[in-house]
């Protein structure tokens, strides 16, 4: 596939945002009823309003997916069978969540854990939404599995966590350290089931064939034409038209900017206490997402490729 | 229940992109409006179009053939591109099983491509929609039309009649007596799309030629054994009667 940058903003921006509302809400509800809970208001009411900008961007930039936006709204019609539909109502139904939620704590109202936990269930909708779009194409082999829904999961809180890091090392330093446990945390558990999804689809192969593509059974088919010698809608959606070697390259540069760089500068930023170091890790470890994203796009093999194999 | 549908003669189809001419005219001047055409006369012209002929080598030479092959939307029975439309732009009448998408609904996030594993739709660059083979649904139900003419622009322009089109939930039509008799398949039945368009695979063609082709048994020179036929190259072969 053609990495579309709309899709790849729009996966790692909310999944940020949703990453960064969840350990919010995690923290409310493990502080308590404790004196730091009535202390904290401020701050969860700042990380929603975080958490609503980045999503708020994720839902612009799928706007430029689309080729007639203005009619976005009809997006949300067939929730029934598509899951696209269902990110489409799940998405701006989170995003009002959230935006109740970190008002309820700013004013410091009473049914903050209410709308917390309604809010929460439409965070993890939206996660399932949103890998369920990818998971549920069953001839896009490399991205047919629920290891695909897991790292959506993942890779979101842990980039979430790791901006959860950063937000209370200005705000509420008593949290930077269990903050930055739960970043390292879940970025070591991304690292597994990414790396598992890496290794499978090294192993993957093609359902389809250019003899089941054209139905004649001969070992031996080259494609001579594919009916045009420009391009066409075909070669320029499916192909991303990058080298073997280039490929390889944003494979190696994502693992090491989501994994293992944004851990070293957790570690180190809580050794020296020292916000920019904990920003940086929350940066690399964006941007190391876009390219992951680019990846995962650039990876799947669409079988319409077949066709078109030569120009002429 | 009806499914119209598509069966391209693979033994015949000589690759002359009649069907994909005729297909472009037909619904570039419709009233869905034209069919984008981008940089048609300079270095890389491209443009949408519903209808594709592609041509193959099989074999290895000299035992090598040339497969000319048709590709349009296969108007699949179970189609995965219309349960992921957000909209319900993509759609499948049930009354024939054509598979439309509405131009008017369609918000272009092209999420149907991903989900057709032919490649049949193309993006139109310039009204921002999907699009795709409609097979000539405003041909084909069209009543003011007389009617050995109702039917897709593709097929009425095949030179070869390559192209059969017809009901293929009705074994009496001519489209599921080419499929039972001839050894119809569908394209990449792997992932249970189960395409209404057909294929007719190649046949080998085949001379048979009997003794009675070559020589007359009958021959009234010969009948009374007077004048033997002479010996294969020997004199007199070809001058007896003379």
């Amino acid at each position: 596939m053609n990495p579309p940058f709309s899709a790849i903003f729009l996966t790692t921006l909310i999944g940020a945002g949703q990453g960064l509302f969840l350990v919010l809400f995690g923290t409310e509800l493990w502080l308590g009823a404790s004196a730091m809970a009535s202390r904290a208001h401020t701050f969860l009411g700042i990380g929603s309003v975080v958490s609503l900008a980045l999503t708020a961007g994720g839902l612009i930039a799928s706007l430029f997916h689309l080729g007639q936006p203005q009619r976005a709204w009809r997006g949300m019609t067939m929730w029934r069978t598509s899951w696209l539909a269902r990110e489409g109502i799940a998405l701006p139904l989170f995003m009002a969540g959230v935006f109740f939620y970190g008002l309820a704590h700013l004013m410091e109202a009473e049914a903050t854990r209410l709308i917390g936990s309604v809010t929460a269930l439409l965070c993890l909708t939206l996660y399932v939404c949103t890998g369920m779009i990818y998971v549920c194409i069953r001839f896009l082999q490399e991205w047919a599995s629920p290891l695909t829904l897991v790292n959506y999961l993942l890779l979101g809180c842990a980039s979430g966590a790791t901006l959860a890091t950063v937000l209370a090392a200005i705000q509420a330093p008593g949290l930077v350290i269990p903050y930055a446990q739960l970043a390292a945390l879940i970025t070591l558990l991304g690292f597994v089931t990414r790396g598992a999804s890496l290794v499978r689809n090294a192993r993957l192969k093609p359902k389809s064939t250019l003899q089941s593509a054209i139905g004649i059974k001969h070992p031996r088919i080259v494609q001579k034409a594919q009916g045009f010698m420009g391009g066409s809608f075909n070669t320029r959606e499916f192909f991303h038209g990058r080298t073997v070697a280039m490929l390889r390259s944003v494979k190696w540069a994502f693992l090491l900017l989501v994994f293992p760089v944004p851990l070293l500068c957790l570690a180190m930023g809580v050794a020296q206490g020292s916000t920019s170091l904990l920003l940086a890790a929350f940066t690399i470890q964006y941007v190391g997402l876009i390219a992951e994203r680019w990846f995962f796009f650039a990876q799947a093999n669409h079988p319409q490729n077949l066709y078109y194999q030569t120009i002429s | 229940m009806t499914q119209l549908a598509l069966v391209i003669d693979l033994n015949v189809c000589v690759g002359c992109h009649a069907c994909v001419t005729s297909c472009k005219q037909w619904n570039t001047s419709g009233t869905a409006g034209a069919l984008v055409d981008l940089n048609p006369y300079g270095a890389d012209p491209n443009g949408t179009f519903f209808n594709r002929v592609q041509t193959f080598e099989v074999g290895e030479f000299p035992n090598t053939q040339t497969v000319h092959f048709p590709k349009s939307c296969l108007h699949c029975e179970d189609p995965p591109c219309v349960p992921v439309c957000p909209t319900g732009a993509s759609y499948k009448r049930a009354e024939d099983g054509i598979v439309l998408v509405d131009y008017d609904k369609c918000i272009g996030c092209k999420y149907c491509t991903w989900a057709c594993p032919y490649g049949a739709r193309e993006f139109d660059e310039q009204r921002k929609v999907m699009t795709k083979c409609t097979l000539c649904v405003d041909r084909v139900t069209d009543r003011t039309l007389p009617e050995r003419e109702r039917k897709p622009a593709c097929v009425l322009a095949c030179p070869a009649n390559a192209r059969l089109f017809g009901d293929v939930h009705d074994p009496e039509s001519v489209v599921s007596i080419a499929i039972a008799e001839r050894g119809g398949y569908q394209l990449m039945p792997e992932w249970g799309t189960r395409p209404a368009n057909h294929y007719l695979p190649r046949r080998k063609t085949e001379i048979r030629i009997h003794p009675e082709d070559l020589e007359r048994v009958d021959n009234p020179l010969k009948i009374d054994g007077k004048q033997p036929e002479a010996g294969y190259r020997s004199p007199g072969r070809e001058d007896f009667a003379t």
